[in-house]
Parts: structure tokens; sequence; C-alpha cells
């Protein structure tokens, strides 16, 4: 079996998760969750509050505008998948890079250097 | 489990928001400190799978349906801190997009969904492969135990949070006891979905997956020094 390259599998894993989205999830059950359940059960649910996003457009999984709830829920659905991976891309890669920024050798060294480092001016 | 606004008083909200950000600051330098290059669209992957697979609600009970939350999964793929911000990241994407979990909330979240999993669910997860063989089907069964655990331990951490703060007017044992037996059933499909994910990976790149580092052979060598135990 040949192996997947590592662009491969993260392409394959977005499209998995792109299909989860889209195509499954408008499937999925729309009963209330564990938690929702609990709280309209017992009354633990007495203060809530709407949402400060309630008027956004992906609101409750849905985009506004769109009224067949199935495709509305799917776009809403690949929305998501997008942007936490673009917000995941993000951030993970300015993490590497102001690593990098912080492991760069500085100008002034006075600890050990790096065996591997090139060789510069030794400090006095 | 995503806790909406109003749930909980302001005051708790506000010191779990606090206890969120400290987190989420702590695993952001210690994830700034081992991430390799590769581990990059790994991380953003994970981040948008665990994001499609909470949106798959499976029924548990009548009338009550549960979710992934996620947290052990993305840690086993891509290690304790970069999985708790993965989590982080679909929490925060939920409430500020979706309006799925308050943002006064969203502290309390972070600390149920994401660091109960990836950090709890992670250690229960070393726990148990160290007792099993060093095989990959056990990085599996590992992972799929702890990912059980996990959302029973965020029903118990909402129990506390509750009692410390609650606005509702329902008894804590009341709550406790519907809370605790719904959540074993979502952890049963929480650890099935865990399982099966970890095993793909296992099957077709078992080296992209973190918690199987030293039962897998890497897939090419990487020389960075990492400390084994822990």
């Amino acid at each position: 079996m040949k192996r997947l390259t590592t662009t491969g599998f993260v392409v394959a894993g977005i499209a998995v998760a792109l299909f989860l989205a889209l195509v499954i999830s408008p499937h999925a059950s729309s009963s209330p969750d564990g938690l929702n359940k609990v709280a309209a059960d017992t009354g633990l649910d007495i203060g809530v509050e709407p949402h400060a996003t309630a008027a956004s457009p992906l609101a409750g999984y849905s985009v506004k505008g769109v009224d067949d709830s199935s495709i509305s829920t799917g776009l809403a659905g690949i929305i998501g998948v997008g942007v936490t991976f673009a917000i995941g891309i993000g951030l993970f890669g300015l993490l590497r890079l102001s690593r990098r920024n912080a492991a760069a050798p500085p100008a002034e060294a006075e600890g050990e250097v790096e065996p591997s480092a090139p060789a510069s001016a030794s400090a006095g | 489990m995503h806790i909406p606004d109003g749930f909980i008083n302001g005051g708790t909200s506000l010191v779990a928001g606090g206890l969120a950000a400290g987190g989420v600051a702590i695993s952001l330098k210690q994830a700034g400190k081992t991430l390799d290059e590769r581990q990059i669209p790994i991380a953003g992957l994970a981040a948008s799978f665990v994001f499609a697979v909470q949106m798959l609600n499976f029924p548990v009970a009548s009338g009550t349906s549960g979710h992934l939350l996620g947290g052990v999964l993305a840690a086993v793929l891509v290690g304790p801190w970069t999985g708790a911000l993965c989590v982080t990241v679909v929490l925060l994407v939920q409430s500020l997009l979706f309006a799925d979990g308050g943002l006064s909330a969203l502290g309390l979240n972070v600390i149920n969904m994401a660091f109960v999993g990836a950090f709890v669910g992670y250690g229960i997860f070393l726990a148990v492969r160290r007792v099993l063989p060093k095989r990959p089907a056990s990085v599996s069964l590992a992972a799929g135990l702890a990912a059980l655990c996990a959302p029973v331990l965020a029903s118990l951490l909402f129990i506390v949070e509750y009692a410390i703060g609650g606005n509702g007017a329902a008894s804590i044992g009341k709550v406790a006891t519907a809370m605790i037996g719904v959540h074993v059933l979502i952890g049963v499909g929480e650890g099935v979905i865990t399982a099966m994910t970890i095993t793909a990976v296992l099957a077709s790149r078992p080296d992209l997956v973190h918690g199987a580092r030293g039962i897998v052979r890497p897939h090419v060598a990487v020389p960075v020094p990492q400390p084994v135990g822990s």
C-alpha cells in the first residue's frame, strides 16, 4: 500500500470533514443535546439569555436566506470547516513563525552557542 | 454541552474566562515549543474535523442527542497542547459565528470541552496505553476509553460550575443525576468515534498520530530532542 503524503493526507482529511459537514450533518439528530435537554427538564436554564451573536447570518448552523434546511445546514457546515481550518493554519503558522524568530541566534549571544551555529565573533 | 449565556452567573463565568485564558496562554507557549512545520496543516485539519464531527448529533435517549467534544481525539492526534488549542478554535468559531455556546460562557466551555478532553482525557489515554501491549490497536483502544470518560468528566465539571454559580432553581442533585446519566451515553458515542478516527489515521499515516509515538515507526527521522516520559 502506497503511503499518503502529508499534503495528500490533509486533502483527504478535509474532504472527509467537508463530506460530513455538507452531506451527513443535515441528517444529524435535531433533538436537544444532553445539557440542553437536562436544562429544559430541570429548569436550570431559568436565566438563559439570547445569544449575543444570534443575529449572525450563520446562527444556529444555518445560512440566512437559504430556505432549504438541509442545504442551509450543509452550507453552514462547510463554511465552518473552512473557517476553522483557516484559523487553525493561521494560528499554528504564527506560532511556528514566532518560535523560529525566538530560536534565531541573537546578535549578542551570551549563552552557549549551538555547535551547528555559524562561527561568530566570540564574546569577550 | 455548549453552555449558553445565562446558565451560570457572571462572576463564575468571568473567573472561568480568566482560567481559560491562562490555560490558552500556557498551551500556546508549550505548543510553540514543539510544533514543527509538518504539523501546522495537521493541526488545522484536526480543528476543522472536530468542527464537522461536532455537528453530527447522534440520538442517545428519548428526545436527547449528543455529539463529540473532540478534546481527546485532537490531543491524541496532535498532542495535548496543540489539541487543546484546536478545540478552543472550534469553540470560538461556534460561539462567534454560529451562536452556539454563549460568549460570556466561552471560558466555561473551553475548560469543559477543550481542557478536560485534551489534558485530563489525554492523561487517561497515556495511563491506559501504558498497561496495554505496544501495538497500534492499543492506541485506538486507549483513545476510545479516554474519550468515553471525557463527556462524563465535562458533565461533572458542569455540575461543579452550576453548584458555584448556577442561575437556575433546580437542585444540584437533580441536575447531577440527569447530567451524568446522559453523558455516560454520549461518552460511548465519543469513544467509538474517537477510536474509529484514530484507527483510520493509524492505517494511513501512523507517524502522524502524536499518541502513537514510540509505538509506530516514524516516517522520517526528526532530530528534535523531546522528553519521552510524561
